[in-house]
């Protein structure tokens, strides 16, 4: 289970650091259903959200598991979950659902190799897609993409925190990689939380889903206060009731999807490696990126003007990143544990720009060799 | 105070989008009058629905409110209970919604004994997709998926729940509103563990039509000549039963409920 220096290091495995992270953001109810690899991230909440007044439940299935974090975060609580692709399958209905009813929470997938039951101890990168649009209808979504375990620590905090600035379900995309490793990370005493804007109006004034025109996002109440919450998954207007009229809808669709997507420049993280001059820029994320550091210095030693864009916002997509060193680099390489789901977004935004694979669903991760055989293939 | 539960009803929500004849109004109002006997506070109760006719259940309560997915709604709401243990939390739910789709979320609330109440609308059949067969449609009824007769049984869903360890457990019927509403106020009062209330009631426009049941006013009168009260359900063998609504309180336990569980180890670390 990792354990504790006395000071702020700390060796620890990227599950638990992402527990770890939970709690020092203020998390107070997970509910899960085991599943390789991430169980680590439920018994290590089971362990400690009962020390701290907090509670731990292991539901019947994922569908009971996401249900119960969308109903805790209604009541005020900070919620999360942590699986992996199968069980993300199963929880996507109500992932739509925690979008819909603005329910902010954390789904932690640590990624193993799919598809199916696939290789249940195995690292995979295949569930980028799945986490972007595996729940039916037009949403958004924000997911984050550790590669180290301090990391998982930090875009852990970060996940809670984008969770209650927009009030939606925001992923930690990990991979059997980083949540299965140990490094040693720095903890710090205290880090910066936030809670969703609570609503101040006079009690008979609120609508649980009016909005600001220039936020998007409504003030929130929660249930047991005279300001009445009304969730509803179905289409609905500011009162929280029913409303099927098409104006309502189409607003509604379109707020829930430009209060993320509007604001991508701020919620787009990244890592840039030797990307000032880099000819030759490799896009990646998670374990992969890892690879693709190694890769880079092998590449600058052999005089090649390589570069990494590690993304650790996968969604909302960073387009503008990607174009801005589509006008700089003359070729694009992108490693992933995937047949190019990755790759096929960084196309979108390339232009001319030749973006080439390098791809494996073994179940191994891509070692830095099989990158620099890439870029040797082509430099 | 004679109408003192309609502040729990959202009135500019009427006339109700049920069926002419639909038993859920009974069943409506005999949940609001049963809150009112139990003051339960509008701030302080939330109504859980998910998917179907009953799944609309929360457009007519001034309450807070969850209106979730189909087969979800127990899940929710023991999120909604446990990350508040203060709130009244009342799941209403159909028998598509709670017995079939959402069977498993059932059983295990009830083994659990997550503190919250469930209450079951049971219509028999999927009256809002037009009247398919359910996990409660009886072995050779008729509905829009089973034209030649039903070929499966039926849950008991009552006798099921109760046998998963439930602390209450009751079944009334609409053409009894007043026995329904005892029961459903036994089981808000109590304080802990999961209680379930199941409520046969009528589907005009599907199941009743598809069988021939009768009009609204004949259906009712049906449904109370094959009501058997619990205690002489002995007296009839298993093919009798099988036409009959055995009602009243199938278990009336004394439970721990999870939150009273779980808050002992909450407790050790204080």
């Amino acid at each position: 289970m990792g354990f504790r220096d006395e000071g702020e290091k700390a060796f620890l495995q990227g599950n638990i650091a992402v527990g770890e992270a939970a709690l020092k953001a203020g998390a107070s109810f997970f509910a899960g259903y085991p599943i390789t690899p991430s169980s680590e991230i439920a018994e290590h909440a089971s362990i400690n959200l009962p020390k701290k007044g907090g509670k731990y439940v292991q539901m019947e299935d994922e569908l009971g598991s996401i249900g119960a974090v969308i109903g805790a975060s209604m009541s005020g609580a900070k919620a999360y979950t942590a699986t992996s692709g199968p069980g993300v399958s199963l929880m996507n209905e109500n992932i739509g659902l925690a979008c819909m009813v603005e329910a902010p929470c954390v789904i932690v997938n640590v990624q193993r190799a799919g598809p199916s039951t696939g290789l249940a101890t195995k690292p995979a990168q295949g569930d980028l897609l799945q986490s972007r649009w595996g729940t039916h209808g037009d949403h958004a979504v924000i997911a984050l993409t550790p590669s180290s375990v301090q990391e998982c620590f930090d875009l852990t905090v970060k996940a809670f925190n984008y969770a209650e600035r927009f009030r939606t379900p925001v992923f930690v995309l990990l991979d059997g990689l980083v949540g299965q490793m140990y490094e040693t990370i720095s903890i710090p005493e205290k880090v910066e939380t936030e809670y969703r804007k609570l609503a101040d109006c006079p009690p008979e004034e609120f609508l649980p889903y009016d909005f600001p025109e220039d936020d998007l996002v409504p003030a929130f109440a929660p249930y047991g206060g005279e300001r009445i919450n009304r969730a509803n998954g179905s289409g609905h207007g500011r009162d929280g009731y029913a409303d099927s009229s098409p104006d309502n809808f189409e607003m509604l669709v379109n707020r829930l999807v430009d209060k993320i997507e509007d604001k991508k420049e701020e919620i787009c993280l990244y890592e840039e490696h030797s990307c000032q001059d880099a000819e030759v820029l490799i896009i990646s994320y998670g374990c992969s990126a890892r690879s693709g550091l190694a890769a880079v210095e092998w590449a600058r030693s052999n005089g090649i003007k390589a570069g990494l864009l590690n993304l650790k916002t996968v969604w909302p997509f960073p387009d503008h990143l990607i174009k801005h060193y589509s006008q700089q680099a003359k070729k694009i390489i992108v490693p992933e544990l995937s047949l190019g789901q990755l790759a096929g977004e960084v196309k979108k935004q390339a232009g001319n720009i030749p973006v080439l694979s390098v791809n494996k669903t073994s179940g191994v991760p891509l070692s830095p060799a099989e990158i620099i055989s890439k870029i040797e293939e082509e430099f | 105070m004679k109408y003192s539960w309609k502040k729990y009803l959202k009135k500019d929500a009427l006339p109700s989008m049920w069926c002419a004849g639909c038993g859920n109004g009974i069943l409506l109002g005999s949940i609001m009058r049963a809150m009112d006997e139990c003051n339960f506070a509008v701030a302080n109760t939330v109504v859980v629905t998910g998917i179907g006719c009953w799944g609309k259940a929360d457009d007519y309560f001034t309450t807070h409110a969850f209106h979730g997915t189909h087969g979800r709604a127990i899940p929710i709401a023991t999120g909604i209970k446990f990350a508040r243990t203060s709130l009244n939390v009342i799941v209403m739910v159909g028998d598509g919604d709670g017995a079939t789709i959402g069977g498993n979320h059932l059983i295990h609330a009830a083994r659990r004994n997550t503190d919250i109440t469930v209450i079951m609308s049971n219509n028999f059949n999927y009256g809002m997709t037009g009247g398919q067969y359910s996990g409660t449609t009886p072995k050779d009824s008729l509905t829009s998926t089973s034209p030649y007769g039903h070929v499966e049984d039926e849950f008991n869903i009552s006798a099921l729940v109760k046998e998963c360890g439930a602390g209450y457990v009751a079944k009334g019927t609409v053409a009894s509103p007043r026995k329904l509403q005892k029961y459903i106020k036994k089981a808000l009062a109590r304080e802990n563990g999961f209680r379930f209330i199941e409520a046969i009631t009528s589907c005009p426009t599907q199941y009743d039509r598809y069988n021939k049941l009768g009009k609204p006013t004949e259906r009712l009168k049906d449904i109370s000549s094959k009501t058997v009260e619990i205690e002489k359900a002995a007296e009839y063998n298993r093919d009798e039963l099988s036409s009959k609504y055995v009602v009243g309180e199938y278990t009336d336990l004394a439970v721990e409920g999870y939150l009273e569980r779980y808050e002992k180890i909450q407790q050790k670390f204080n």
